[in-house]
């Protein structure tokens, strides 16, 4: 992959650019010497039979007119969705006289993720987006997202994330028993993993299974608005630092040196004791102590960046700081932000259990994988499946965040891309 | 370089006063009471109101900020609600504990990533490279408190049942019969103590370091002096070990100073699964124990421990780095 000048190849994908008629130099030399890539032709729209078959089962389309591994991806996705309704069949029945506003949420939430992909497979057939975006050119993240589909892994971190997040917010519909009701507790306690109970019960006899489907949404959600704190806060704080200088830099530094040199986990079970765990202390205390390393990668890129031509000219043309702050800088230092925060949710997750572990995250009975881990303590050798699985969760959970946040960086780095 | 030390350890002074001031308003302003563990409802009021007077809460927040500032700066860490004795004999005694689990895995964590990083980067995109690098992300992924119960459950609990030759013992720091064993017996009671603790740390923590070497080596592998070295005919080993690798180890040592607080962090899970009397242990029951003075004191040290570390991984920094001058 070769950088273009845009300047020398205005739309290098337009096959009819063959020169450029005032100083007689072809278009298609770049700067650098580099020769032109070959203008792709426009893909070709989709026979009526593929879109007819695209109708019926998404993605058959694609594999008739030739392209198997979208179609294989939209039949993939499609199935998934169609797993998701035939597991929920019963719920979806009962909806009108049991329905929770979670069940509610979880069958529209599979309607129109079924009715979305069927569509989009569809959009996709008839080949409008293609041409629009052979026609309009490659944006800086179509380039990256390019790069990232490159990595294998990476694409397969993003498909365990998708797959997740779906389950928590489908977990009514698919999880096979309540996660937090005991029944007889004396015969259903510390069942081995079994046809009945997949990945066997608690001391309590709840199923391990549903308890870990259902705590996808605590885990998934407070790493999720945790780091979006965090990484909020960090982005402002490193951009003040790094373009106001002085004394805002010295004051933002030093706390930030501060925080960072106590050991984390210490500060946060520390506050999360005094102020009796709940999940809104969790997520404002993880949020809130996550960002100084947003805040130190910002503050180097802006320093830098302030120096540059294209900030001195909007300070020429009279903007104000916070104009150029939000609209020049922050910009142009989302890529390392974006994989920080990738990152940072994985962590998030890993502390978000540890706390819970310690009992001082989520309470029971709520299920959250770090307290099902701890729950599994009790009874380690007798029942070793209790604090086994949901912690097989959390790594495969966090590689994935690890694969994709490696994906990110390598995609959106110029320097790294190959 | 001595004047560099100096004005580094002086520029920690206002660092770690600003650490002590946020502990103090942090546990200051946190709800609840340390007199809430003696009250009882049988407790008349002004009994109450007496213990509270003896532990000066009855003063405004500032003049319990500079009484509690004047003697702590004096050494005079108080004494433990909950264990009834001077927080500095409490700590004195979890301090060593500490330092051996913590001090025996970053060695090994440095050992270990290093040498998986070395190997991956020598042979890159070889097999060898690609499996090491899922089992480094695979662990890098995990938690620490998760992979300490499954090695307990498998080289402890489920050694033991299965009757394996060693089955490790699963917590503790010495047997329940040390007092009576040859000196030779208990150094191999400690030693056997300290394998599934540092064994945790290490895997949990070797993984970023061999991933940060291995992309440092790929870096220096393609400089200019690699391939001088290589043209004039120098084995591929003292290349690698000679020239790439002592450069591409510098970075690597400031990595010993931002491990510190990870360590210290996974060290606390560690300490409380594994039953190890070290500080991690002994801040957690206190806080939930709500003895203030002894959490005081107690992450007090710990951010004493990681500035002196980042400091320690600066100076080394300069060391190995003869490029770099702190004047």
């Amino acid at each position: 992959m070769t950088e273009r000048d845009p300047q020398v190849t205005k739309n290098p994908r337009d096959a009819t650019n063959v020169g450029d008629p005032q100083s007689g130099l072809p278009y298609s030399v770049p700067v650098n010497g580099l020769p032109p890539e070959p203008a792709e032709p426009l893909p070709a729209r989709a026979s009526s039979g593929a879109l007819i078959a695209s109708a019926i089962i998404p993605g058959s389309g694609h594999v008739i007119s030739g392209a198997p591994g979208r179609g294989i991806v939209f039949f993939a996705s499609w199935l998934v969705f169609v797993a998701a309704v035939l597991l929920g069949a019963g719920h979806i029945r009962t909806l009108p006289q049991t329905g929770s506003l979670d069940d509610y949420i979880a069958t529209c939430t599979v309607f129109v993720g079924l009715l979305g992909v069927w569509g989009y497979a569809l959009y996709d057939l008839t080949g409008a987006r293609a041409r629009r975006l052979a026609q309009q050119g490659d944006s800086q993240w179509q380039i990256a997202v390019r790069h990232f589909k490159k990595s294998k892994l990476a694409l397969a971190g993003l498909a365990v994330l998708a797959l997740l997040y779906l389950i928590a917010l489908i977990a009514p519909l698919i999880a096979p028993y309540d996660p937090i009701a005991q029944e007889n507790v004396i015969q259903t306690s510390y069942l081995p993993p079994s046809a009945g109970h997949w990945l066997g019960t608690d001391r309590f006899g709840r199923d391990i299974l549903s308890r870990i489907l259902y705590g996808a949404r605590i885990s998934l959600s407070i790493g999720f608005i945790a780091t979006a704190i965090s990484v909020t806060l960090g982005t402002l704080l490193g951009a003040i630092a790094g373009f106001f200088g002085s004394k805002a830099d010295a004051m933002i530094m030093r706390f930030t040196d501060m925080v960072l040199a106590f050991p984390r986990l210490v500060l946060l079970i520390m506050i999360v004791a005094l102020f009796s765990p709940s999940i809104t202390v969790i997520i404002l205390v993880l949020g809130l102590t996550q960002w100084p390393n947003t805040t130190r990668i910002v503050r180097g890129d802006v320093l830098s960046l302030r120096e540059r031509e294209f900030i001195q000219a909007a300070r020429a043309l009279g903007f104000g700081r916070w104009r150029i702050i939000l609209r020049h800088l922050i910009p142009n230092v989302l890529a390392p932000v974006i994989v920080t925060a990738t990152l940072g949710i994985g962590n998030t997750i890993v502390l978000e259990a540890g706390l819970s572990f310690l009992g001082l995250g989520v309470q029971p009975p709520t299920p959250s994988w770090g307290n099902m881990v701890a729950d599994g303590r009790d009874n380690l050798l007798g029942a070793w499946w209790v604090a086994t699985f949901p912690g097989l969760t959390i790594v495969a959970v966090v590689l994935a965040f690890n694969l994709v946040g490696d994906g990110l960086r390598d995609a959106l780095d110029p320097r790294l891309r190959t | 370089m001595g004047a560099y030390i100096l004005r580094r350890l002086l520029g920690a002074i206002p660092l770690l006063l600003g650490v002590a001031t946020l502990i103090f308003f942090v546990l200051a302003l946190a709800p609840g009471d340390p007199t809430a563990a003696y009250f009882s409802p049988n407790l008349p009021a002004e009994v109450l109101e007496q213990i509270r007077r003896n532990f000066g809460l009855d003063q405004p927040i500032y003049i319990r900020y500079f009484k509690w500032l004047g003697s702590f700066l004096t050494g005079n860490f108080g004494y433990s609600f909950a264990q009834s004795r001077p927080v500095a004999d409490i700590l004195l005694e979890a301090l060593p504990n500490t330092l051996i689990l913590a001090g025996v895995s970053l060695a090994l964590v440095f050992l270990v990533g290093v040498i998986s990083g070395v190997v991956q980067a020598v042979r890159q995109y070889s097999l060898l490279d690609g499996a090491l690098s899922v089992i480094t992300l695979f662990f890098y992924s995990m938690p620490s408190f998760w992979l300490a119960l499954m090695l307990m459950l498998i080289f402890s609990l489920k050694a033991h049942e299965w009757g394996w030759p060693i089955a490790l013992p699963p917590t503790g720091i010495t047997s329940v019969d040390y007092e009576f064993l040859s000196l030779g017996e208990r150094i191999r009671d400690r030693v056997v103590h300290l394998i599934l603790p540092v064994t945790t740390l290490t895997l949990a923590l070797a993984a970023g370091v061999a991933r940060y070497t291995r992309g440092q080596m790929l870096e220096v592998v393609r400089q200019d002096y690699i391939r001088t070295a290589r043209a004039k005919g120098l084995p591929e080993r003292q290349v690698i070990l000679r020239h790439a690798l002592r450069n591409s180890l510098i970075p690597v040592v400031t990595l010993l100073g931002l491990y510190l607080p990870f360590l210290f962090s996974g060290a606390v899970f560690i300490e409380v699964i594994f039953a190890w009397p070290g500080m991690g242990r002994i801040i957690v029951d206190a806080i939930f124990m709500r003895d203030y003075p002894l959490v005081m004191a107690t992450s007090f040290l710990f951010a004493v421990m990681v500035v002196l570390g980042n400091l320690i991984a600066d100076v080394l920094y300069a060391v190995v780095d003869p490029r770099i001058r702190y004047d």
